[in-house]
């Protein structure tokens, strides 16, 4: 508290409206502590990658956006709206953290679609049943969203019909359908046949060329240096490393992240 | 046409026919039109009680079963209580408890007796109503349990990402998965309701097994009224067996 940010590109003015800001976010787990202080920012427009060994925090600190996790303490601002928390970190009201949450598409690494629920169906369920948009209009955005992500055809069929490419590429359709200012990405591809990945590493590719805000949490390290407009390598619940992607991955400073890198190319 | 049409159905078809026809013909059937009238009131007797109570018992095991699955520990322990008394005791102590018990305590109270309520709580069958929804409710209360459980976690979570409020996503995600993976369940358990039925003739209530009986004890006919029983009831087995089939065919699944 009260001590000036290690990272000092957070205080940079932003160059674009600031989507997603994070101050000093900590999480425990028990007596285990998965996070210990992390700040980090999306500006509009930008491909934030999240790159870490299996234990860093990463997914934790993604899903403390969205409070899936409740943080143990900090600060988190949607769209330059603070999420209000109590003295022990929930948040103070559910109203809010739903609104919030509907300004995040989140995709999760096993896809999640609704098994009950057509293709389609799964992509109408919010707009229509949360958001009150007219039922017509929902399925017409949808069609064209299965569309983009090269599902048309399948809109009704259920998910447990699909490959899982063409479900994780539902899911991200899905995610696209509240209008989202930015997406979430848990590992998308870490559940894939590897024959698989590309189709939705294509996908993620093309939204992040459109412009759309991200927050990427991946091991594919090649894409994260392609699409990321800044790369944040965690260890141990701390950033040990941030910045573009050609200076983390082509000259890493940090020793851990030199042997990250080697152990996963 | 050869569909299903096949030599082992077409044996059995013989077969069946063959011990209908000796039925018919070598057993007594003349009481049956004296009591028609009778027998068409104890099967719709026994339909409706069976309809009303499956769906009563339903409505409060969806509670039953969240509060077990996912409520805090005061909603919990009492229906984990609720569901263990019921299925720990039998449904014919319940059912004479709530009837003999009930029945010969409220005559008790004079505002009982002079409520509107009374001409209907001096007569058996909302005795044999509640008995049988409650012990509904307490068996699909654990299958629902199990069913909130079974769906994964990660739809719910998928749900609450996108901004979903608790009730909705209880609602249009959690309750119809967990009623989905239940339908083969509770299939079967609607066929084991079907036949807790008869026991509702003990307090006095006309159904069809009670029909059978009275033709028993008027004629001394034993077998004949019986076997008749026997169809009725696996006709209405037969129904509930496609309806729950229907039910289930309405998502198509993949057997991984």
């Amino acid at each position: 508290m009260g001590q000036a940010a290690p990272q000092t590109f957070l205080d940079l003015p932003p160059a674009r409206p600031e989507a997603i800001r994070i101050d000093g976010l900590r999480k425990s787990f028990g007596t285990i502590e998965v996070l210990r202080g992390v700040s980090l920012r999306a500006c509009e427009g930008d491909v934030v990658a999240i790159i870490g060994g299996s234990g860093s925090g990463k997914s934790t600190l993604l899903r403390c956006i969205n409070f899936l996790e409740t943080p143990t303490s900090g600060r988190i601002v949607i769209g330059g709206e603070e999420i209000v928390l109590r003295p022990d970190g929930t948040p103070a009201s559910r109203r809010q953290i739903e609104q919030a949450r509907r300004r995040l598409g989140m995709v999760f690494q096993q896809f999640n679609l609704w098994t009950h629920k057509t293709i389609l169906e799964n992509l109408t369920e919010v707009p229509v049943h949360v958001l009150g948009v007219p039922r017509a209009e929902a399925v017409a955005r949808a069609m064209a969203l299965l569309a983009r992500v090269g599902l048309a055809e399948k809109a009704e069929a259920y998910p447990a019909f699909l490959s899982g490419g063409q479900q994780q590429r539902a899911a991200i359709a899905r995610a696209l359908a509240i209008d989202p200012r930015a997406m979430l990405f848990d590992e998308p591809t870490s559940a894939l046949d590897p024959e698989l990945v590309g189709e939705v590493l294509n996908v993620i590719r093309d939204l992040a060329a459109e412009g759309r805000t991200m927050i990427l949490v991946t091991h594919e390290m090649k894409f994260a240096r392609e699409v990321a407009s800044h790369v944040i390598y965690l260890h141990n619940g701390l950033i040990e490393e941030q910045g573009p992607p050609a200076d983390l991955f082509g000259a890493p400073r940090s020793d851990r992240l030199k042997q990250f890198l080697k152990s996963v190319s | 046409m050869t569909g299903w049409l096949q030599p082992h159905r077409v044996v059995m078809m013989a077969l069946a026919l063959s011990l209908l026809l000796w039925s018919a013909l070598s057993l007594r059937w003349d009481w049956l039109a004296d009591y028609a009238p009778l027998m068409v009131e104890g099967i719709w007797n026994t339909i409706w009680i069976l309809v009303v109570t499956s769906v009563l018992g339903m409505v409060l095991a969806i509670p039953l079963g969240l509060a077990q699955a996912a409520g805090p520990w005061y909603l919990a322990a009492p229906a984990r209580a609720f569901c263990t008394v019921i299925r720990g005791t039998p449904l014919l102590l319940q059912l004479w408890l709530l009837y003999y018990g009930l029945g010969s305590l409220f005559p008790q109270f004079p505002w009982i007796r002079q409520s509107e309520l009374w001409p209907i709580l001096r007569q058996a069958w909302p005795y044999a109503v509640l008995a049988l929804t409650l012990s509904f409710a307490g068996y699909e209360g654990e299958v629902m349990r199990g069913a909130f459980k079974g769906v994964p976690r990660g739809q719910l979570e998928a749900a609450k990402a996108m901004g979903m409020p608790r009730f909705t996503i209880l609602r249009r995600i959690w309750l119809p998965q967990a009623v989905q993976r239940a339908l083969p369940t509770l299939g079967g358990e609607t066929v084991l309701q079907l036949k807790a039925t008869p026991l509702v003739a003990t307090i006095t209530v006309l159904d069809i097994y009670a029909v059978s009986s009275r033709v028993r004890q008027d004629t001394f006919i034993v077998y004949e009224p019986l076997l008749l029983l026997a169809v009725v009831y696996m006709c209405i087995t037969g129904l509930i067996v496609l309806g729950f089939r229907q039910l289930e065919r309405r998502v198509p699944q993949r057997v991984a």
